[in-house]
């Protein structure tokens, strides 16, 4: 039988800890409407604040604790939840495990993929780091694959090479069978209780709190189990809350994957970078659009079209079924054109991994065997699976530097750091994967930027040190924002107005674009927008009101879509995952540059700042464009 | 954890139990409400009753029918839930978000047995019935609240221990065999949903001083991990006659799990390490 418990009066007990302080008051929404109540209010101060308890959000915790911050770690999801933990394939480094390797090849590759989008000062970091993170997350416990000898498994995975691109295929990808990114997230949650982080679990993150002088003084988010307002105020504020691959009708991406992070930086004045560039992962299960992972094409998938052909010798004879993301989705995507899909529309394509050995299926690929039965009713052992290229990956975000911190563009400064405000994970763009992400780079960028950010934290503050006081008004435009949601009272969905956006996204932003469905897209995705202000609440209550907190996401990701919608409707050129059928080559000359999209009046607002072509140190030198063939 | 002490200062008050509703299976039919108009004609019409309880007007709980065609509907029960969210009633609450089995957010009762609304085929019956998970404390409709069952998870610590050296040699990776590793698989892919600790009736007896099955499966988990130097302490942590010896073998537990786990043959394990 069920015991139910009804929700009395909530106290929030006052923090022990002398940094902190969090007290409770009334506060009424600025509209006078009788129907809605006073919304509680609780103001905590801490030394730094996580938004998000993804791998980025976990890591830059576990270090902020480590350095003696006093930090609490806000995210709407149970830790464990986090989408990072749907990551299959595997984290790269250049950890030599199979093969001789070199972080400079693992670096070069990076480049390329990027299609010389990335800052290569960024991707310097990373590479170089990435080594010493794989250790380290073996050294918190994560259960990695072995080698015969005891060391940890690397696979081979797409667009990774050795010698600068001369050596043939490289063994980079350290995994856990298929489920990496579930044993990534759950060694990181462990070490976070280690540490004793503060979390404030199923907590929804509304808006920064911004400072008169542009800096940022914390975050006020919503308890969705009780319905009171939380003020986080902080010296610094790290933003981890993921993509948004939800914007798209079918993607890899969860439920949860809303891009709040994205839409508050954006809400708060500033830029957006390169959102135009958004990855389509080859292999998304036909119909359903859960992933399998690129590491079964690294383990030796194939992919075949309706004449039982393995296209990819044609499109990249070296790389073949290993070439990169964008150029086996635009494959794909020609293959069905010309009427070579498979399934009785002619409309996607065979992954075989049938002729694999059973036991490779079952110690490598356990976790997609899996799945494929479930939403595929496939048996690997026997049948291909049915797939279709998939949204998986927001290359764009919050632009970063490479120690996370938040840039803007201000009169001729491309770089200004916007004080206290840090990103990482996949909400951030630092920018690494350019114009494509290569597999397996993304669970690597997320742990070493989350620590990035908590040592320049370390760099820049001390623990304790004194805060500003939050203006009075802090956080009352949001409030008064929340109320007028929740009573919203229009004649559309929640539900209508996101699959309208879903659809536009899907058909006017695909992996092939033109000027024609661009534009005609731009028009589209701004008139959903529109129709936004005319949207219907249900649910009024306080408490776990769920209508409320999608019909947020669905505002958080109309931002998202209209900003990334506008700059590829602007960037008339082909880069890594920006296709264009009326502009088909890259040009250096014009459009090697980031995009910043800027959400001003509710309109998008673009503009352009320039990629960090130079690299750290001498230890490695620039990598000058060249054309890129796999 | 501030939640926790937040939490703590919530006063839980019980509503008296014979005002709630009884909805085991092999409890009597509880009162149904409909909501939605029956139609006729389609084939594929199916009714799904929903446990809905809201805290804003703490009535008893009820079961609401929600009526939807199969017809345009995805194959799973969390597919029939989000139509019915998006398409008949928005105030209807549940957890979710992977979608494929993974996150461990949608755990419920379905049709008598817990399981993951995302990894549950939609049954061809023509009535289902959803129901929160058993005995935990409803927040609202099929969310639960988790803290006891996280809090015990923490309790068995589940990070690596070592007493010497942090990592291996020359500040690389500790090494471990295949056949070492081999250990850990049917543990480390727990996804913390509580399928089978809500599952036990040890639990539901003892759920603050029973560990429950998930809880106790990652304490294996860290016991069995070759490169763990606190064994002993660990097996010393649970050998309570409370946190580990309720577990009388009933295995609901492996029943439960989505994931295929056998939670009751981890707990023997431990139980057989126990000098
Ligand atoms: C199916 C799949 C497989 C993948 N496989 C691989 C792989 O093999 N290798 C690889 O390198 N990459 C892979 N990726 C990509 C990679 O997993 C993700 O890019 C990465 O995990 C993102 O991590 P994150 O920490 O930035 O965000 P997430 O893990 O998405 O976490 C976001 C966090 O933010 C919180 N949050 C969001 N909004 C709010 C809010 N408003 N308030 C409070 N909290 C909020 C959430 O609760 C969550 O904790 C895969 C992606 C998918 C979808
Ligand atoms: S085997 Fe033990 S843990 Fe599992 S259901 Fe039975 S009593 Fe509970
Ligand atoms: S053992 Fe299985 S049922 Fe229990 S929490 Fe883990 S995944 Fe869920
Ligand atoms: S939604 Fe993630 S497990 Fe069901």
């Amino acid at each position: 039988m069920w015991r139910c418990v009804s929700r009395g009066l909530r106290i929030p007990s006052r923090r022990s800890t002398s940094a902190d302080s969090s007290f409770t008051h009334r506060f009424f929404s600025s509209q006078s409407n009788a129907a809605s109540p006073a919304y509680t209010i609780v103001d905590h101060t801490y030394d730094a604040v996580v938004v998000g308890a993804g791998g980025a959000g976990l890591r830059a915790a576990i270090g902020l604790s480590e350095h003696g911050f006093n930090t609490a770690c806000i995210t709407k999801l149970f830790p464990t939840r986090s989408h990072t933990v749907a990551a299959q394939g595997g984290i790269n480094a250049a950890l030599g495990n199979m093969t001789e390797d070199d972080w400079r090849w693992h670096m070069y590759d990076t480049v390329k993929g990027s299609d010389w989008l990335g800052d290569q000062d960024a991707i310097q970091y990373m590479c170089r780091e990435a080594p010493k993170a794989v250790i380290e997350l073996e050294n918190y416990g994560l259960p990695f694959s072995r080698t015969d000898e005891g060391k940890i498994y690397q696979r081979a995975f797409g667009g990774q090479s050795l010698d600068f691109g001369k050596g043939g295929q490289a063994y980079r990808c350290a995994c856990a069978a298929d489920r990496t990114g579930h044993a990534l997230l759950h060694t990181l949650y462990g070490q976070a209780m280690k540490h004793n982080t503060q979390f404030f679990v199923e907590y929804f993150a509304l808006d920064l709190i911004m400072g008169s002088d542009g800096s940022c003084q914390g975050v006020i988010a919503l308890n969705m189990e009780d319905g009171t307002l939380h003020r986080f105020r902080s010296s610094s504020t790290i933003l981890a809350t993921g993509g948004y691959g939800r914007a798209y009708f079918s993607a890899t991406s969860a439920h949860t994957c809303t891009g709040d992070g994205n839409a508050m930086v954006a809400r708060a004045g500033l830029p957006l970078e390169d959102l135009e560039f958004v990855q389509f992962h080859p292999t998304g299960i036909y119909g359903a659009g859960c992933l399998i992972t690129e590491g079964s094409r690294g383990e030796g998938g194939i992919l075949r079209n309706s004449e039982g052909e393995r296209f990819m010798e044609r499109y990249a004879p070296t790389a073949k079924d290993l070439a990169s993301r964008d150029v086996v989705s635009r494959s794909m995507t020609m293959e069905i054109r010309e009427g070579r899909g498979v399934g009785p529309m002619k409309d996607h394509i065979y992954l075989h991994l049938n002729h694999l050995p059973p036991n490779v299926l079952k110690e490598r690929l356990p976790g997609i065997s899996e799945t494929a039965a479930i939403f595929a009713g496939v048996d690997v052992t026997k049948e291909p699976i049915p797939v279709l290229p998939t949204v998986h990956y927001n290359m764009g975000g919050i632009p970063t530097n490479y120690h996370g911190e938040v840039v803007n563009k201000k009169g001729d400064d491309p770089d200004a750091i916007v004080p206290g405000l840090f990103a990482a994970g996949e909400a951030a763009c630092a920018s690494v994967h350019g114009a494509n992400r290569l597999g397996a780079n993304s669970l690597l960028d997320i742990v070493v930027f989350g620590r990035a950010c908590a040592n320049r934290v370390a760099e820049t503050y001390k623990p304790g040190q004194k805060q500003n006081p939050l203006p009075n008004d802090a956080g009352e435009k949001t409030i008064a924002w929340l109320d007028k949601i929740r009573n919203a009272n229009g004649s559309l969905h929640t539900s209508q107005i996101r699959l309208n956006m879903q659809r536009i996204m899907q058909n006017n932003a695909a992996v092939f674009r033109t000027q024609e469905t661009l534009e005609e897209g731009c028009n589209l995705i701004d008139k959903a927008w529109e129709s936004y202000h005319d949207v219907n609440l249900k649910d009024r209550s306080l408490i776990w009101n769920s209508d409320l907190l999608e019909t947020i996401e669905l505002e958080n990701l109309l931002i998202n879509a209209c900003i990334t919608m506008h700059s590829a409707e602007a960037r008339k050129e082909s880069r890594g995952a920006h296709a264009r059928e009326d502009f088909t080559k890259r040009d250096d000359e014009k459009w090697m540059k980031h995009t910043l999209g800027y959400w001003e009046n509710e309109k998008v607002r673009l503009d352009y700042r320039p990629v960090h072509m130079n690299t750290l140190d001498d230890e490695v030198e620039t990598f000058p464009p060249k054309a890129r063939v796999y | 954890m501030a939640t926790s002490l937040i939490r703590r200062a919530i006063t839980r008050i019980q509503t008296p139990l014979p005002t709630l509703t009884i909805l085991r299976h092999h409890a009597s039919e509880p009162q149904t409400k409909h909501s939605t108009p029956t139609s006729t004609s389609s084939p594929s019409l199916k009714t799904f009753q929903i446990y809905r309880w809201n805290p804003d007007s703490p009535s008893k709980p009820d079961l609401k029918s929600y009526q939807i065609d199969l017809k345009n509907c995805g194959p799973m029960v969390l597919d029939a839930l989000i139509k019915i969210k998006n398409e008949i009633d928005p105030t209807l609450t549940f957890r979710r978000s992977c979608r494929e089995g993974i996150c461990g957010s949608c755990a419920m009762n379905i049709d008598g047995c817990n399981g993951l609304a995302c990894l549950t085929k939609i049954a061809e019956e023509k009535e289902s019935m959803i129901t929160p998970l058993p005995h935990m404390f409803v927040i609202k409709d099929l969310v639960v609240d988790m803290t006891n069952f996280y809090n015990q998870y923490k309790s068995i610590e589940p990070w690596l221990k070592r007493k010497g050296k942090v990592g291996g040699e020359d500040g690389k990776e500790v090494y471990q065999s295949k056949k070492d590793r081999e250990k850990l698989d049917g543990m480390y892919e727990c996804i913390l949903c509580a399928c089978c600790s809500t599952s036990c009736p040890s639990y539901w007896w003892n759920p603050e001083s029973y560990l429950g099955p998930a809880a106790l499966l990652h304490a294996n988990r860290w016991i069995m991990d070759s490169r763990d130097e606190y064994t002993k302490e660990r097996l010393d942590a649970v050998n309570d006659e409370f946190k580990l010896y309720r577990c009388h073998t009933i295995l609901n537990c492996a029943r439960a799990c989505p994931k295929g786990l056998n939670p009751g043959k981890q707990i023997q394990n431990i139980k057989s390490l126990q000098a």
